[in-house]
């Protein structure tokens, strides 16, 4: 190519790699399966401010991959984040919105809102075209009130007074219908928020294990309850599964004599803040 | 990079698609069976589901052919309830011919040949027959989807058969292990190590779970025992 | 320097053989296989089914749709097969209707046989299993999701059976969207309370279809109740309304 005549680069982004491997799929490659967290997520607008709930299996294929995972994300300190979809998805695009979000409120210094996190969490998913599998349920309280995001993978949003997302989120949405009205008092959205989360865990095979709660108060006042409820007792084993010592066979046995090592300390130093 | 390759959309298509039926559902279920020297226990769990749905939590998968055999059935339950239904007018059929109850044995065979009878249209089921053989000894037989039948002494199967049949090695086989007394497993530790087996599968398999239900066959005949599993 | 020699244009893919034009003989597709219809065509969506302390209830909406258009308004799928048996129906509904006039020729036949003896509702559930297990082996299903309700020596009986002949009898049954909307209300119900009443039912089936008819877009607001009670007997009443409330919707000012 001429240097006087350059390639312009094509705009936007490029998508070769997903063409690629969806040949390679094609022709018999098997790609590395990624853990998805077949999930029930929720939450509700209460009135004075958000609740948002989540179970806590993540599962690869039909086995159970994580029995107490975390699907409740920081986002700000007046904001969190509930993900289904691929766990890696999820974890990244949340601790990444995350950081941008903290540089954005050092940077005006004011509390970021929720309506920011929103914008910026499906404007980096749109442009990943539902390739970065994250499936959110957004809150949080600002100078504005309480707000309720739901965000899809392709990076459309709704905001609304409660949602659901995940493989649960049928179950879940039924208990929602049935139940929620406006204004609800704090102790009756738990009790909402834990009783469409069981939904999920008992009726959905995708979702189990327990039920993690975070109130988000107007104000900023958090209450993370991680295993606000464990809906499954785990059974308990009648015989001892310990072995005698020898049990496990040794095939060789080799010795090494190890030198002599000296520790050198290293004085801290304070960090140069000038 | 050309620009004219238009990306493919599945949501936005308007080629018509074509739709297969799957005459195939996988309804999920484990069977875990243990025999020794006097008895033999089968044990299978109560869920039928399909995909991520949970059908029932109280559907027994174990169907007594005779007064000491027991059949367990896990996968297509479908094929379960038809393929079950034959075997028992068969054994009715055998029983008014011969004047006698079929054996154990006969039972797997026959179980067999029934299973490669439809050998281009399987009955996708995940089959364990255990029973007391003539001597009154426990047996227990395993099955692939086509009519391969195996003679084992213990044997786990369905959706968590790969999960549990290494710990059946180890506990029951005794296998990977040094200084042990090659020992036969009593009624009771076969028991509680089938209760055991299936706490660990419904806390891993999310087809396995709800409650078992147990049949224990001895010569004095068959009881059945019941124990709750997660519901989740 | 060293340019492709032009054998290799428009070659094999690396890895794969050079295949020469029209050295491949010419596969002839097989001309003489049937096709059966294998997608519904007019459907009919949920079905919700709970069993009470001295019966059961079954309710479905009028609607059947044609594809996303909601077709034909006026469409029964819960009939009451004798004094004892109800048997509903979700999916294609013209298999619905052929099943239907079958089950009835059927009951007809018995009836005239007049030894005072009536199908029996786990006669008429195990019966349709092996129907639809025959037609899904032919691969040719008939493309429904049933519903039997009947009263069998005295006890409440509830099964499904659906168009691959799998069948299973439970004290809750929901078939199409019902299965994931309203069987986790229902199951939670009963948990607490094991031992409904007709009219605690009653209302737990009128919630039900009112939340489906929320979230499931092939939904009516019309519906039909089938009751069968041990004490009172078969009845079918309808068409019933649904109760809605769109209050909340005018909460949602932001979108």
């Amino acid at each position: 190519m001429s240097v006087l005549c350059p390639e312009i680069p094509a705009p936007g982004f490029s998508f070769d790699n997903c063409r690629r491997n969806v040949m390679l799929e094609n022709k018999g490659l098997v790609l590395p399966k990624a853990t998805k967290t077949g999930t029930t997520i929720v939450g509700i607008i209460y009135k004075d401010g958000v609740i948002l709930g989540a179970d806590t299996r993540a599962t690869e294929d039909t086995t159970v991959a994580d029995k107490n995972c975390e699907k409740i994300h920081y986002i700000a300190p007046n904001m969190y984040c509930c993900g289904a979809g691929t766990a890696a998805d999820t974890e990244m695009t949340t601790q990444m919105i995350s950081s941008q979000l903290e540089l954005h409120r050092l940077y005006t210094g004011r509390v970021v809102r929720v309506a920011t996190a929103n914008q910026l969490l499906k404007q980096y998913l749109f442009r990943y075209q539902g390739y970065v599998g994250a499936a959110l349920v957004l809150g949080g309280v600002d100078t504005t009130g309480s707000h309720l995001y739901c965000i899809f993978p392709h990076g459309s949003s709704d905001q609304l007074h409660y949602t659901t997302m995940g493989s649960g989120s049928l179950a879940a949405m039924a208990v929602f219908e049935s139940r929620w009205k406006p204004d609800m008092e704090e102790a009756e959205g738990v009790q909402l928020v834990r009783d469409a989360i069981a939904a999920g865990i008992f009726n959905d095979l995708g979702s189990g294990s327990n039920v993690d709660i975070c109130i988000i108060r107007k104000g900023g006042n958090v209450d993370y309850k991680r295993t606000y409820d464990e809906a499954n007792k785990k059974g308990q084993k009648q015989n001892s599964y310990k072995y005698q010592k020898g049990t496990t066979a040794v095939l060789t046995t080799k010795v090494v004599d190890v030198e002599e090592v000296t520790v050198r300390r290293i004085e801290t130093e304070e960090m140069d803040t000038a | 990079m050309s620009l004219a390759i238009r990306p493919y959309y599945p949501d936005y298509s308007t080629v018509p698609t074509q739709h297969h039926f799957n005459p195939y559902a996988d309804n999920g279920g484990s069977i875990v069976a243990i025999a020794g020297n006097d008895f033999v226990i089968i044990g299978a769990d109560t869920r039928l589901s399909a995909g991520f749905s949970i059908y029932t939590r109280e559907q027994n998968k174990l169907f007594s052919l005779s007064g000491t055999t027991v059949l367990g059935c896990s996968g297509c339950w479908c094929d379960t309830l038809t393929l079950t239904r034959i075997l028992k007018s068969r054994m009715q059929m055998y029983q008014q011919e011969h004047n006698k109850v079929m054996s154990t044995e006969a039972c797997a065979q026959m179980l067999s040949t029934m299973l490669y009878y439809k050998r281009f249209f399987p009955y996708y089921i995940s089959n364990v027959l255990v029973g007391l053989d003539n001597e009154g000894k426990g047996c227990v037989y395993s099955y692939d989807p086509i009519g391969h039948c195996e003679k084992a002494t213990y044997r786990a199967g369905g959706s968590a058969g790969a999960l549990l049949q290494p710990l059946l090695d180890n506990q029951i086989g005794q296998k990977n292990m040094l200084n042990v007394k090659p020992e036969s497993v009593t009624k009771e530790r076969a028991l509680s190590i089938i209760k055991d087996v299936f706490i660990s599968a419904a806390e891993r398999d999310i087809y396995t779970g709800d409650s078992i239900s147990i049949n224990i066959i001895t010569k004095d005949g068959i009881t059945q025992e019941t124990f709750e599993l997660r519901k989740d | 320097m060293f340019s492709a020699p032009p054998f290799w244009e428009n070659g094999p893919a690396p890895g794969n053989f050079y295949n020469f034009p029209n050295l491949q003989p010419q596969v002839q597709q097989p001309q003489d296989f049937r096709q059966h219809s294998q997608s519904p065509v007019t459907t009919s969506t949920s079905l919700v089914g709970i069993t009470y302390d001295k019966g059961i209830l079954v309710a479905g909406d009028l609607l059947a749709s044609y594809g996303s258009l909601a077709r034909y308004r006026n469409c029964p799928r819960i009939v009451k097969i004798n004094e004892n048996i109800i048997l509903g129906a979700s999916g294609d509904y013209a298999d619905f209707q052929y099943v239907k006039d079958f089950v009835e020729q059927k009951v007809i036949s018995e009836e005239c046989l007049d030894d005072g003896l009536a199908l029996k509702p786990k006669s008429l559930y195990c019966w349709l299993t092996r129907i639809l297990y025959n037609r899904r082996s032919k691969m040719d299903p008939l493309w429904n999701n049933f519903i039997v309700a009947g009263i069998q020596d005295g006890q409440p009986f509830l099964g499904t059976v659906d168009k691959h002949g799998t069948a299973y009898a439970d004290k809750v049954i929901c078939t199409g969207y019902g299965a994931h909307i309203a069987t986790p209300l229902l199951r939670d119900s009963l948990d607490k309370n094991p031992q409904l009443n007709l009219a605690e039912a009653k209302a737990l089936i009128e919630k039900c279809l009112e939340v489906l008819y929320y979230r499931d877009a092939r939904s009516y607001p019309k519906y039909q109740l089938g009751i069968i009670d041990v004490e009172q007997g078969v009845s079918i009443e309808g068409p019933l309304e649904v109760p809605q409330k769109w209050e909340i919707a005018y909460h949602s000012k932001r979108f």
